[in-house]
């Protein structure tokens, strides 16, 4: 391993002091002179034609500065996939029908939240109501009505991969099983409500401060749907609150305060409720998975077909690209000679599913971890030698996705297995006790241009400065998972210097270098981190040609920036302070300042990502066999992100997955009726608290990841896939219960328990 | 109507107008812009806009700002002794990495200082039932408990 200075060390977040001070201001903390609040009048009804909205009482009240419907505002469908128009098909506000309970209908913006409030109550709308569907068999049966005029029979996206000869494989197979998978929707419940504050500048252009994390994309999408062009609009991030895939697309508050305050010439907010989040906002797709693997008598993977149906909801949102990822996830982690996929994402009255932390990995997985724990005990095989059988190894092809480069994959399950004793524990299990393995591969940033950019994926701006400081400019969205501190840490790291010398902006579409995408895919890292270094590289360029002047050296001699120096390698007493050198470089061009840009695109890394993480989990359980309830006693992970930039923000990222995978599992859900979600606040939606975390054990695999920045790669995103189906396949061996449609609950353990007895 | 109250939060006075049916969380935010203090759900059950009444642990979106005329109020902002020194729990929240998107985090901070001010060596255990009406959808919570333990030890030694 290469050693390291800041890089792999335990330094502090760059945001952390002001967060704990409450000094962090995030947007709805923001209040401007003359600000109005903005409230959204949502349809109660799940799918109606709108006929007539009557919004004459609301406008006459007292304080209400404007009232908009979907006439007022330019009719411009939007949608995160740009690339392939078609696929956008939401409009700010509903233009003729509305497509599940909470689409957004109406805004009001008023001197106050209450007159707000009041107003919204004014609006008087007529529906037509039409027939409901809320699941994707009622909503794909010949002669279903349509959702959207535009997709008759309700399929939004079909996609198809296959590669090998699928047939041949099942023939050639020992053991095949098929088995069918209904996985349910989980909320992202970040812990900030969305918010959005926009304001009219003096010259006509429009700044939006907003919770989001792709100030880029809604740069672009609000510029288009309010007419204008893209730099007449200015999108700024402040602290985000959390999103996990449900703050990355244009919103509807976004586009109702920039077009408010361009109406009314006053700033105007909007935050949600956590109701409203609850009620209407993103959630993780609820999917049915129909899956068959063919397996040699000795365990090794032959052949798989994979069909996934995707309920999205009302409207794509990132589904496509969940569709799209499913399939890919399906054959990643194991080699899989023989591969045929199917997806479809369909449309129902319901909330829109979207991107959510793994994006698909978690289905997926849940599918292909369940079905080799059965077939496991079904060859007679233990699982994590069938696993290491079948794993992934570096240098391995995924037909038209990628070539794996670095991968940990196979001693990550060692490491768990060994952490957890594993060949013991299993054998000595207490009745009641259960222990169970997990596994994931993930994906470092995507590849495919779905958003039709024209810039660079990543974009970087490093100015030096002759007081030895530095300065990092980059759209890079810090939306808590610490991204500001690992490019920092990243820019300190080559160009010798400390923490304290780096200052940095970031997220503001105005002042950073175009471009950057966001936020998700586990991107951030290596595309934003990669701009960093290509322009750290530039400005050492520049101090080396210096100091080689300065030095008159030989020209063979390699420079290096260490412990705030610049000087030829190992020949510390030549050194010459970073500040002085850079003063150099500005004298040599007569005063110019020294500014490198740096970029990141991948190319020919195939269809999807330029890396992958990897990683395995394994869960010790105890089930109450009288109530059904399931107690996670311990985690063990091992894990592959290449180099850890920062171990403390690694393992946080982890011990969130942790949490958030234990309620995917066994607590979280909503209850749903008639496309009405029931549970909308805190005490109804249950998410792990401080008292269900289990002990957890981790260990790092050091690997070292060629195409990512210092060796990183993705870290945080793949571990919301494999908690589940550990916890799944230890319930298995405490109870008999093999859970097909998550979540796990103690009345499924207790039904299943009953049957078997 | 509005009623004429005087808040003292963290030492300071505020004489204001308030309606009867604001909350203190709403006024701390909204009209004294002390935003230290969150609003994650309104409804009691996420911890993010806890506030210290007379030292115990409130839900401040719980508590109309009438209920509190001529209490002691102490919010995230009246923690630090000063602008460049932290109190020892925010110190340990900051070394122990206790902080991600930082949502959650005053109203654990405050949560935290009503627990050590009633029991000075918690164990692990007690933490997390100190805890258990706070909500964190980042850092799973571990090192949370880790800071906080952390924080007794050091305000045990000072
Ligand atoms: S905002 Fe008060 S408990 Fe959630
Ligand atoms: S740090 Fe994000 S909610 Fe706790």
């Amino acid at each position: 391993m290469e050693q390291f200075s800041i890089v792999g060390k335990d330094v502090p977040r760059n945001d952390a002091v002001a967060k704990a001070r409450g000094a962090a201001v995030y947007t709805d903390d923001m209040t401007l002179p003359g600000m109005l609040f903005g409230k959204i009048l949502r349809s109660p009804v799940p799918h109606a034609r709108i006929i007539n909205i009557d919004t004459s009482k609301a406008k006459a009240l007292p304080g209400v500065k404007s009232v908009i419907t979907g006439k007022d505002i330019p009719k411009v469908k939007y949608g995160n996939w740009r690339l392939f128009a078609d696929t956008q098909d939401e409009y700010a506000l509903a233009m003729d029908k509305v497509r599940f309970i909470g689409d957004e209908v109406a805004a009001v913006a008023a001197v106050d939240k209450e007159t707000a409030q009041e107003a919204v109550e004014l609006i008087d709308v007529e529906y037509e109501e039409l027939e409901g569907l809320y699941d994707v068999d009622a909503t794909t049966k010949e002669g279903a009505p349509a959702i959207h005029d535009y997709c008759p029979g309700n399929v939004s996206v079909n996609r198809k991969i296959e590669y090998g000869d699928v047939e041949k494989g099942f023939g050639e197979s020992d053991y095949i099983r098929e088995d069918t998978f209904e996985v349910h929707a989980v909320s992202h419940a970040y812990l900030e409500p969305c918010s959005a504050l926009a304001q009219l500048d003096l010259d006509g252009r429009i700044t939006l401060w907003t919770s989001t994390q792709v100030p880029y994309i809604v740069q672009c999408l609000l510029a288009s749907t309010l007419g204008m062009r893209e730099n007449d609009v200015r999108v700024v991030k402040p602290f985000v609150g959390g999103g996990f895939g449900g703050k990355m697309e244009l919103r509807t508050w976004e586009f109702c305060a920039a077009f408010m305050s361009k109406q009314t010439g006053r700033p105007v907010k909007f935050t949600l409720s956590r109701e409203e989040e609850f009620l209407t906002g993103r959630r993780r797709h609820p999917m049915t998975l129909h899956s068959k693997v063919g397996f040699k008598k000795d365990g090794t993977l032959v052949a798989k077909d994979l069909r996934i149906v995707l309920d999205g909801g009302a409207y794509n949102a990132m589904g496509p690209t969940a569709t799209f990822l499913c399939g890919n996830f399906g054959a990643m982690l194991y080699r899989y000679p023989n591969y045929r996929f199917h997806g479809q994402h369909a449309y129902t009255n319901k909330p829109p599913a979207s991107a959510m932390r793994g994006f698909g990995a978690p289905q997926s997985l849940y599918a292909s971890e369940i079905q080799m724990n059965m077939a496991a005990e079904a060859l007679g095989i233990d699982p994590v030698e069938m696993r290491l059988k079948n794993a992934q190894v570096s240098g391995d092809k995924i037909p038209d996705v990628a070539t794996i480069s670095s991968c940990g994959f196979k001693e990550s399950i060692e490491a768990v297995a060994r952490m957890s004793d594993w060949k013991r524990r299993r054998k000595e299990l207490k009745p009641g006790q259960g222990i169970g393995i997990g596994c994931y591969s993930f994906i470092s940033g995507g590849v495919f241009n779905w958003f039709n950019t024209q810039y660079p994926f990543s974009a970087a701006e490093v100015r030096a400065f002759s007081d030895g400081t530095v300065h990092l400019l980059s759209m890079a969205s810090d939306i808590g998972q610490g991204c500001d501190t690992a490019m920092k840490q990243m820019l300190a790291e080559e160009l010798g210097l400390q923490m304290k010398d780096i200052r940095i902006t970031t997220a503001d579409t105005a002042t950073t270098p175009q471009a950057d995408l966001g936020a998700w895919g586990s991107r951030v890292t290596l595309m934003v981190g990669n701009a960093v270094l290509d322009a750290a590289r530039k400005i050492k360029e520049q101090l080396f040609g210096a100091l080689s002047a300065r030095l008159n050296a030989n020209v063979v001699y390699e420079m290096e920036c260490k412990n705030g120096m610049v000087q030829p390698k190992g020949r510390p007493k030549k050194a010459i302070p970073f500040g002085d050198v850079v003063a150099m470089v500005q004298k040599s061009k007569r005063g110019e300042p020294l500014i490198a840009h740096g970029y990141y695109t991948p190319r020919d890394k195939g269809l999807v990502t330029p890396a992958f993480g990897f990683g395995a989990q394994i869960a010790l359980v105890e089930v109450d066999r009288e109530t059904g309830k399931v107690e996670v006693e311990q985690m063990w992970t091992a894990h592959d992100c290449g180099t850890v930039i920062n171990p403390k923000g690694v393992e946080g990222q982890l011990a969130g997955s942790i949490q958030m995978g234990l309620g995917y599992a066994l607590s979280e859900q909503f209850v749903m009726q008639d496309g009405k979600t029931l549970n909308t606040n805190f005490l109804d939606y249950k998410m792990p608290t401080a008292m269900d975390m289990p002990p957890s054990a981790v260990e790092h695999i050091d690997t070292y990841e060629p195409e990512g920045p210092l060796g990183a790669k993705e870290c945080g995103e793949g571990l919301a896939s494999p908690t589940a189906p550990a916890i799944s396949d230890a319930v298995y061996h405490a109870t008999g219960y093999r859970c097909k449609d998550l979540p796990i609950t103690p009345e499924k353990i207790l039904n299943s328990m009953e049957e078997g007895a | 109507m509005k009623h004429p109250i005087e808040l003292k939060i963290n030492g300071d006075i505020y004489s204001l107008a308030v309606d009867p049916w604001r909350t203190l969380n709403e006024v701390l935010r909204e009209d004294l812009h002390l935003t230290g203090t969150k609003l994650g759900c309104g409804s009691g059950d996420c911890g993010a806009c806890t506030v210290l009444v007379d030292g115990r642990s409130v839900s401040s979106c719980l508590t109309l700002a009438l209920e509190v005329q001529g209490k002691e109020i102490q919010t995230v902002e009246g923690l630090a002794p000063s602008g460049d020194t932290l109190h020892p729990i925010q110190e340990a929240f900051v070394e122990k990495g206790a902080i991600q998107c930082g949502f959650c985090t005053s109203g654990m901070e405050m949560s935290a200082a009503y627990l050590l001010s009633q029991n000075s060596s918690p164990t692990e255990q007690e933490i997390r039932e100190g805890l258990s009406g706070h909500l964190c959808r980042c850092t799973g919570y571990i090192q949370i408990v880790d800071a906080i333990s952390d924080a007794a030890q050091k305000m045990k030694q000072s």
